[in-house]
């Protein structure tokens, strides 16, 4: 098991945002989260990314407790501002090498530093940017600046990806080819992946397995006082349109949002 | 017949249409100069332009009687000296506190009150201090200008490092970078730019408190220079000086715009 969750909640004060989560994810499973919009997909990313803690339960990342900051074995790409603005492609991608390496200087030299550029190259190819090297993200169209982060993310070789709603912002045609692209890293690299998406229709073709964030219990005089909880754990491979359109109904979201939505 | 904010001057126009103000100022100058001069030659109050010149010209290249030195060029470097010290320093100060109080919450929560309450201090109020302990010499006019500056600048540097996106601060941490790497390759390059902005926008204040000191205390400087020979009503000298520190301000101005231009093409670039 690469992620388990034991009885995870999450509550800020007074209001449960998650509750009860029992989860086992094995290494290389393909991981998508659907749930309607502040039912708490991002706080769940977030605690496996170590920026919070659960606040009950066990969370353990191969059988050990989760590390209480990020670090390099949990890989990550936002929906914006995932990438360094100041630094162009090819370094974007080569600082990941650079923290690594150069504790002090934060840059590597000489033979080194060709090694590390050769492999910030090769990633940068495996995304499809190797004609963009010297461009600047504020140069690179939405969905470049998205293969740049997952080519970021993937330097390090994480245990685990973690993509939030990572192609929410792109235009359909570019979304396939992005599905096309985190398909082929997935297989080709082993990767295993929770990814965050509004698009139901995405979850389910991009995923190994579906999970359907939502809230059972409601109080209606106190909104927050029951949180979200895992309603389906899918496997994918068996898409039901009945299936579809009881989560659909049950989240209130649409199958495949409208073109462009979301920025 | 367009609406007026839709209306834009063709480009020769505009650049003429800047210059008509400084024209217009410089001929009634002309003619309240004449107009005075005409009824009394010795009135100092408005020098003809000429007069003007041939006191700048004699102070930038005949020794002076007194000193055998330069005055123009004595001034300028001592005040420039000063105006560096102080505003060097300050952009040291506000990118080292800035960025501790802005990035490390412990530094953060021990630094913020006191810079809010040290920038709340009117910095002239406090220059007898300054002259009483760190006496007339040069220390105490660095330091009015240090403590006039800095806590703006570390302010608009703290503010710039709390208002990167969390999100590149986790994703550098999941590229395994530390605390230190971060602050070198992360919030450094990021601040800098907005440093040399903060820097422009607080030269201003920086030449205020450097001539306002000079005025009190001081043996050479633009600022003393000008307020020495107020006793004698010295216009010629008073009025290029001031045209002459102007025009040293508007150049400082001119080289930061530049510097962040040429060393940070990214900046201005990211707003899409
Ligand atoms: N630091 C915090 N303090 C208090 N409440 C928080 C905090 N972070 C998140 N929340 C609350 O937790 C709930 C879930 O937020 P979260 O961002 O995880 O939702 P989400 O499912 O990712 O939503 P979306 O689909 O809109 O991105 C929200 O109601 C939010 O207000
Ligand atoms: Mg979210």
């Amino acid at each position: 098991m690469i992620v388990t969750l034991r009885n995870v909640w999450k509550t800020y004060g007074r209001d449960v945002v998650l509750e009860r989560l029992n989860l086992e994810v094995r290494t290389g499973e393909f991981v998508t989260i659907v749930g309607a919009s502040g039912c708490g997909k991002t706080t769940f990313l977030r605690m496996l990314l170590g920026e919070e803690a659960p606040s009950r339960g066990e969370l353990l990342l191969e059988g050990a407790p989760m590390p209480a900051e990020p670090g390099p074995d949990r890989g990550v790409v936002f929906q914006k501002y995932s990438v360094f603005p100041h630094l162009n492609a090819l370094d974007n991608v080569l600082v990941a090498e650079e923290f690594g390496r150069a504790r002090f200087t934060g840059r590597l030299f000489g033979g080194v530093r060709r090694r590390a550029r050769t492999k910030a190259l090769e990633m940068l190819e495996a995304v499809g940017l190797t004609h963009a090297l010297k461009k600047y993200p504020h140069e690179l169209s939405g969905g470049m600046q998205q293969r740049l982060a997952i080519a970021q993310a993937l330097m390090k070789n994480p245990k685990i990806l973690l993509l939030d709603e990572p192609f929410g912002a792109l235009d359909p045609g570019i979304r396939r080819d992005m599905h096309a692209l985190i398909l082929d890293l997935w297989r080709r690299r082993r990767l295993t992946i929770f990814m965050v998406t509004h698009d139901l229709k995405e979850g389910f073709y991009l995923g190994t397995r579906l999970l359907v964030f939502d809230k059972v219990r409601h109080d209606p005089q106190a909104p927050n006082a029951y949180g979200a909880n895992i309603t389906y754990d899918i496997p994918v491979g068996r898409i039901e349109p009945e299936l579809l359109e009881e989560i659909r109904d049950q989240t209130g979201l649409p199958v495949a949002p409208e073109a462009g939505s979301g920025g | 017949m367009k609406r007026l904010i839709n209306e834009h001057p063709p480009h020769t126009v505009g650049y003429l249409l800047g210059l008509l103000p400084f024209a217009l100022l410089l001929l009634a100058y002309v003619a309240a100069s004449a107009a005075r001069l005409a009824e009394n030659p010795d009135d100092p109050l408005l020098p003809s332009l000429g007069m003007m010149l041939e006191t700048f010209w004699r102070l930038a290249t005949e020794p002076s009687r007194r000193t055998g030195e330069l005055v123009l060029w004595v001034d300028t470097a001592a005040s420039l000296t000063r105006l560096a010290l102080g505003v060097g320093i300050s952009m040291l100060t506000g990118l080292v506190v800035g960025i501790l109080a802005g990035l490390i919450p412990y530094s953060g929560r021990t630094l913020s009150p006191l810079i809010t309450a040290v920038a709340m201090i009117p910095p002239l109020a406090v220059l007898p201090i300054l002259f009483i302990t760190f006496g007339v010499g040069e220390l105490a006019k660095v330091v009015l200008i240090v403590f006039g500056i800095a806590p703006f600048i570390i302010r608009d540097v703290q503010q710039r490092v709390e208002e990167l996106p969390t999100e590149q601060l986790i994703k550098a941490q999941t590229l395994g970078a530390s605390t230190w790497l971060m602050v070198l390759r992360v919030v450094l390059p990021q601040v800098f730019p907005r440093l040399l902005d903060a820097t422009r926008l607080a030269l201003g204040a920086a030449w205020l408190f450097l001539i306002a000191s000079e005025a009190i205390a001081a043996t050479e400087g633009l600022g003393y220079r000008i307020f020495l020979v107020r006793r004698f009503l010295d216009m010629a000298t008073i009025l290029p000086y001031v045209v002459w520190i102007t025009l040293l301000a508007f150049l400082f101005d001119l080289l930061l715009r530049l510097a962040n231009r040429w060393l940070f093409p990214w900046y201005g670039g990211r707003r899409r």
